[in-house]
């Protein structure tokens, strides 16, 4: 590993310590607005208010708030029994200010936070542009000029949906409609943040966009709201990492991400969900994939008290490639419910899902995934392969694979594997002088690795970190 | 005191007894090959030195430098510098042999105290201060090992014994011996499964590291072994004893007369395995 790389990971990784000393300090709640608890037509008005937005983005937001009232919660995944609406702050402005304009201007407790974090630092060295989101707020957007006179965009999207109001309405909306299930009518009654990217025909930016999001505030709902349009024969990456303090009381993330690879483009998508073990993780990702075109999602969950998300791809025309590649590791009391959706449309589509999780101690993952061909998509290939690992004697895994096919053309594959640390494995590490903790780590890691080394660098390491702060069981 | 001292030990299985009373010395500086017919307890003898969980010793006592090694987890026997070639080595995907060793040689530099994969600075100190090897480093001495036992470079690279030849895992043991460079060293048939050449190579890399600093325990069923490596004792393993020892020469005549006149000798009955 050359120097500069071994300096750029430092940057990144000041996991360190354990959860709480890293991420889950609080700062003071010292806000221009916060909403009173509960959701209603009032508080949904007074959001789009404060935003100044459109008529038609107003209507939305009541039209969304109605189909949240009358969907029905999901009666199959994890227990949402608990997760009460009518707790929960849904719009926490932290400043007046506009985050248009540079770093100098945030507020100096939120950038204290995001330096504590790591976030201006890495960008100089490897990002492309970088997001940083705090309670309900983008605080900070920039994109690098290079990118920016290549007519990249990268926005909040309420910025977006004022500087270039046609684009932001000609796709908004359009891949996860409100009415698709409750958490998405949710995100789109209260939605506030997020990013809006464009990225014009034939422009590959070769180095991540990334958007960082913090929930400061107890009781708090994050409703962000991701937009990406990678033109005809673009590429973009976009990666995200989350993160909250350690409170008792829950608090809920509820995020929609619309993407639409056109013809030819390549549209990669990374999460590092690392929110803390009261953050209800809740969210609907969806892409379209038109002719040729690929888009992955690689998607690590390591955080939250339940996670519920399967990133899905439309495969809309010939030639289109779908990827979820999904980590989960689920600590004591955790349960993420991860997997994928792969959906196609279109004759000679593609698409693989390949999941690997780990559970510890008392916590719980599941893998749930869907393979659906339509009628008339003939010559589809599709691979599904999920491996779990289970750590401890209470540990649990489960596995819930659907398919739903409508023509004969097609190969779909399927395989699951469920292991335990290897008594073998684990002895032979440590003969040759290896601490148990570690050997354990060690697998653990090892079981992971052809997912991690899909990841850039930089966030492998990070993924790695965490990994073995977990193992560690120091984590909050 | 010799540096590895067991004394009538007594092992079980799954509350079966294995071995039944082995007393064996090995200092530095002396090979001693163990040999008998499948199944007598030779790889139960090592497990349990090796401090396998799953092998309780219930009688006699075993040390290593003077100190009780079975009161020991297995890694720390393997700092204080007992090595074990494993008979049938596990394999650890995604784990890289050289990750791995590199985490080994740490993990004894640190004494067992909990090595942190260490990046840009700390890695810098650390590498200065002599308390964690430097990557480029480790690389060198792996590399230079490597060559001499005739593995190629990108098995550094290769995950642990993950789709190895039966030949190619038996060196890689070798190579985190040569690497690690215990006191006493365990070589479970780590001739079996080697061609020819393979077979002078590995013992060319064990000779090397016998002396002063090292000495040996080579359990083998073949006397050509011997030839490359030459012991100074020779034991003869049946239904958990050690029933009787030669000099260099006995395997020769172990070879050329099979156990059976042993067996009637000490009055040893045929075990189920043999
Ligand atoms: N984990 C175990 N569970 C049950 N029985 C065991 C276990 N390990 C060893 N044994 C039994 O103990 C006896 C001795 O086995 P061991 O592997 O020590 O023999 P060995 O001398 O190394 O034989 P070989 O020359 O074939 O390698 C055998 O009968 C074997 O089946
Ligand atoms: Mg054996």
């Amino acid at each position: 590993m050359a120097t500069s790389d071994e300096t750029r990971i430092q940057e990144l990784t000041r996991a360190k310590d354990d959860y709480k000393e890293v991420y889950g300090f609080s700062d003071r709640e010292d806000y221009s607005f916060k909403s009173q608890k509960g959701l209603n037509t009032r508080v949904v008005d007074q959001i789009s208010h404060m935003k100044e937005e459109p008529e038609w983005m107003r209507q939305f937001r009541q039209r969304s708030l109605q189909i949240f009232e009358k969907k029905q919660m999901p009666t199959w995944g994890g227990d949402l029994s608990t997760l009460n609406f009518d707790d929960i702050y849904y719009y926490v402005k932290p400043s007046d200010r506009s985050n248009e304009g540079s770093w100098d201007d945030v507020p100096e407790y939120i950038k204290r936070t995001f330096d504590k974090l790591g976030i201006p630092a890495a960008e100089q060295k490897f990002l492309g542009g970088v997001g940083a989101q705090y309670e309900s707020e983008v605080v900070y957007h920039s994109l690098q000029e290079k990118w920016a006179k290549q007519g990249v965009i990268f926005l909040d999207p309420s910025e977006a949906m004022k500087q270039y109001p046609d684009l932001f309405k000609q796709y908004f909306g359009t891949v996860i409609p409100p009415a698709d299930n409750k958490f998405a009518a949710l995100n789109s009654a209260a939605w506030s943040g997020g990013s809006f990217v464009y990225v014009p025909p034939g422009v590959h930016v070769e180095v991540p966009l990334q958007a960082y999001f913090r929930i400061n505030a107890k009781n708090m709902g994050q409703f962000e709201r991701t937009l990406i349009i990678a033109d005809e024969g673009s590429y973009v990456h976009y990666v995200e990492g989350c993160t909250a303090p350690v409170y008792s009381s829950d608090s809920l993330h509820s995020a929609v991400v619309e993407l639409i690879a056109k013809k030819g483009a390549r549209l990669r998508y990374t999460t590092i969900q690392n929110w803390s073990k009261n953050v209800y993780n809740l969210v609907t990702k969806r892409a379209m994939a038109y002719e040729g075109a690929t888009v992955e999602w690689v998607d690590g969950n390591l955080g939250s008290k339940l996670t519920m998300k399967y990133p899905a791809v439309y495969m809309m025309e010939p030639g289109a490639k779908g990827e979820v590649l999904s980590i989960a590791f689920a600590g004591d009391g955790q349960h993420q419910d991860a997997g994928g959706k792969m959906v196609h449309c279109a004759p000679h589509t593609q698409s693989q899902i390949i999941s690997k999780s780990i559970s510890k101690g008392t916590g719980r993952t599941s893998y749930r995934g869907l393979v659906k061909v339509e009628k008339g998509a003939k010559d589809v290939k599709s691979h599904v392969r999920c491996d779990a690992l289970l750590l401890d004697p209470e540990s649990k895994s489960d596995t819930f694979p659907y398919m739903e096919n409508e023509e004969d053309r097609v190969s779909i594959g399927h395989e699951a594997t469920v292991s335990k640390i290897g008594d073998e494995q684990l002895f032979y590490l440590m003969s040759r002088g290896v601490p148990e903790g570690e050997a354990m780590t060690m697998i653990v890691r090892g079981f992971i690795e052809p997912l991690v080394k899909e990841l850039p660098m930089e966030y492998a390491v990070e993924l790695n970190r965490l990994i073995e702060l977990e193992m560690t069981g120091a984590c909050g | 005191m010799a540096t590895l001292e067991i004394k009538d030990l007594h092992v079980s299985v799954e509350g079966k007894e294995i071995i039944k009373g082995v007393s064996i010395e090995v200092n530095k500086n002396e090979v001693h090959a163990l040999m008998g017919p499948n199944g007598s307890g030779k790889s139960t003898l090592s497990f349990a030195l090796a401090g396998h969980p799953k092998y309780t010793v219930t009688r006699g006592s075993a040390t290593f430098k003077g100190e009780d090694l079975l009161t020991m987890p297995p890694d720390e026997r393997a700092r204080a510098g007992l090595f074990l070639a494993f008979q049938y080595p596990a394999a650890v995907p995604g784990v890289t042999v050289g990750n791995f060793l590199r985490t080994a040689v740490n993990a004894k530099r640190a004494g067992g105290a909990p090595v942190k994969a260490l990046t840009g600075k700390d890695a810098e100190i650390a590498g200065k201060n002599g308390s964690q090897i430097s990557a480029r480093e480790f690389l060198k001495v792996l590399k230079e090992n490597m060559k001499n036992l005739g593995l190629k470079e990108d098995f550094a690279f290769r995950y642990l014994n993950d789709g190895f030849s039966g030949g190619e895992k038996k060196r890689v043991e070798i190579l985190q011996m040569a690497v690690l460079k215990p006191e006493i060293a365990i070589l479970d048939e780590t001739d079996s499964g080697l061609d020819i050449d393979a077979m002078k190579t590995v013992s060319d890399g064990v000779n090397r590291m016998v002396g002063p600093a090292m000495g040996a325990l080579v359990i083998t069923h073949y006397q050509r072994l011997l030839n490359y490596i030459r012991p100074q004792v020779v034991h003869v393993m049946m239904d958990g004893r050690i029933v009787t020892s030669g000099g260099p020469d006995f395997a020769l005549e172990l070879e050329a007369k099979g156990y059976d006149w042993i067996r009637q000798k000490y009055g040893v009955a045929s075990s189920a395995a043999a």
